[in-house]
């Protein structure tokens, strides 16, 4: 069963630019989705076209659908589609740095009855102690990766459905990455969040991801369950970095994959 | 001595006003980061609303009071529809000045509708004064200095603990934040404009009660400037200081002005000398906060 569908979906920013053109996808319930990519290739604009932060872009969606369990929750305003159980992680980690970090993780909460606060605060303390020690401290004055556990933790105050992560390895050292990413799995597997999450690093994603798609240019060009994508050539050789058998390749076999890239997009 | 100690006191009712005005200018910048230039007006309208209905309808004091209360969270609410909405997502700079014009809206509404002279209020509260250590202080005094600090208590805990409260900071920081955690910007931006409105209102009832009204007054919210800019544009506890600190200095400067140097009209020039003497000094002013950089 899937929980989110995007039917080709396509994006413009101010009236001219075309960012997604006709991108689908869909993310199966409980299972960790992974959607990579190089810079520009449209990523972050596909989660915000989801959460609906679009609109303070002037971003449009202005052709397909995505549906939250079969009801369409495009061109909604964030508000609608945060209480409709899909919460985004922005890029960059966002914390409030002059609030307390449990004033941010209230603000996680905005959507939820003020009764299940104690309970949502002591779920996120269990998934990130440290949080836990530095309750009364201000977000401004911890460091990235206790900032991404606060941006992560927010979200799970809101006890979302659908988790949009995006790139929560930005800037962070490649153990504290591993850490991140552990949690994330262990979010997955035990509070059953379904999750699409956009990544640079993928060897990291798709090791904790169940499926996950490949984007350049605004569209999908490629898809599998993680491990064939793993041991796909294209994939370990431009986004993995590795080369076959060791080889350096030629500037030819790179060409070709540009005019089949081309072809695909 | 005595005479220094009343204009002190004075000094502490008019700042107790400017902090209210000024609380009213520090929820609007914390919550949108726009400097709203029509916060005098905002107080003056409010003003002339409740002297209208006590003495032109002739309402009880707490009845019109009241309506008063109502009329301006309609006010601010319709502004913010109006005039500040179409606005969102624009730059600061042309907000700024959309605040600007409404101030002259206001200003000419008011004057087109009660006219420029001066309008006293009905008595309210008994003239007989209170002696307090042994001055005598009007009851107006005691109760618009009582009510101002009440405000600031109410409104310090609605923005630490309530969750509306930490949902407006929130905004403040980071808008596309805030939006992503499902707070309503559009909401937010409402509503503080609203409670600027009614605390304002708040302080025009009370300085009418004191000193009455005319169209001048909303020349107040100037003064307020270097209230708000001496604590801190984004402090609630900097904007009740500054507005004390400004009214008491105002007050003092003026009296001393006039008994050793013979000089009148100190008071309006002496809370920028203040202003620009604390600036140089602590360019965040008293209670800004820094912007909080990791190295």
């Amino acid at each position: 069963m899937d929980l989110l569908c995007v039917e080709n979906l396509e994006v413009v920013y101010n009236d001219v630019i075309l960012v997604l053109k006709g991108l689908s996808l869909t993310c199966g319930d409980g299972r960790i989705t992974a959607l990579l990519g190089a810079n520009g290739a449209g990523k972050s604009t596909t989660l915000k076209a989801i959460s609906g932060l679009l609109m303070g872009e002037e971003g449009k969606i202005t052709d397909g659908r995505v549906l939250l369990d079969g009801a369409p929750i495009h061109n909604q305003p964030p508000e609608r589609i945060v209480r409709a159980g899909v919460f985004q992680v922005m890029e960059g980690r966002r914390v409030f740095q002059d609030m307390t970090v449990e004033e941010n993780l209230r603000c996680g909460g905005y959507t939820r009855p003020g009764s299940e606060r104690a309970e949502s605060l002591d779920m996120v303390y269990g998934y990130f102690p440290r949080l836990k020690e530095r309750r009364k401290q201000l977000a401004g004055y911890m460091s990235g990766g206790e900032q991404q556990m606060l941006a992560i933790g927010r979200a799970l105050m809101a006890k979302p459905r659908l988790l949009l992560l995006d790139e929560p390895s930005l800037g962070l050292a490649p153990l504290l990455v591993e850490e991140i990413f552990e949690i994330i799995a262990r979010v997955n597997r035990e509070a059953g969040a379904t999750i699409l999450l956009v990544e640079q690093n993928a060897r990291a994603a798709l090791n904790i991801a169940h499926n996950g798609y490949i984007m350049e240019n605004g569209r999908i060009v490629l898809e599998g369950e993680s491990q064939t994508l793993l041991n796909n050539p294209d994939v370990q050789e431009f986004y993995l970095g590795l080369s076959h058998g060791g080889l350096k390749r030629d500037y030819r076999d790179v060409k070709h994959y540009r005019r089949r890239k081309r072809w695909l997009g | 001595m005595e005479y220094y100690l009343q204009v002190f006191i004075s000094g502490l009712v008019v700042g107790s006003i400017y902090s209210l005005v000024a609380l009213g200018f520090v929820i609007i910048y914390k919550a949108t980061k726009v400097v709203n230039f029509a916060q005098g007006e905002l107080l003056m309208l409010g003003a002339y609303v409740c002297f209208s209905l006590t003495v032109e309808y002739g309402l009880p004091f707490p009845a019109a009071f009241l309506l008063t209360l109502c009329f301006s969270l309609v006010l601010g609410l319709t502004v913010e529809r109006l005039a500040l909405r179409p606005l969102i997502g624009q730059p600061i700079i042309s907000v700024v000045m959309v605040t600007i014009g409404l101030s002259s809206v206001l200003k000419s509404v008011v004057q087109f509708v009660w006219g420029t002279q001066i309008r006293v209020f009905p008595q309210v509260l008994p003239v007989v004064p209170i002696t307090i250590g042994g001055l005598p202080v009007a009851p107006v005094y005691i109760v618009a200095f009582a009510l101002s600090l009440a405000l600031f208590v109410a409104f310090s805990a609605f923005f630490k603990y309530s969750r509306t409260g930490i949902a407006m900071r929130a905004t403040a920081y980071d808008q596309a934040a805030a939006a992503s955690m499902g707070i309503s910007i559009k909401r937010i931006f409402a509503m503080s404009w609203c409670i600027a409105a009614v605390v304002s209102a708040i302080g025009g009832v009370i300085l009418g009660n004191i000193n009455g009204i005319n169209s001048q007054l909303g020349y107040l919210g100037l003064k307020v400037f270097p209230a708000v800019i001496l604590g801190g544009l984004d402090s609630m506890l900097g904007a009740a200081l500054g507005g004390l600190i400004i009214g008491i200095l105002e007050n003092v400067c003026d009296g001393l002005a006039k008994d050793i140097l013979g000089l009148d009209g100190f008071r309006d020039v002496a809370a920028f000398v203040v202003l620009v003497i604390v600036l140089m000094i602590k360019p965040h002013g008293l209670f800004g906060t820094h912007e909080i950089e990791r190295v």
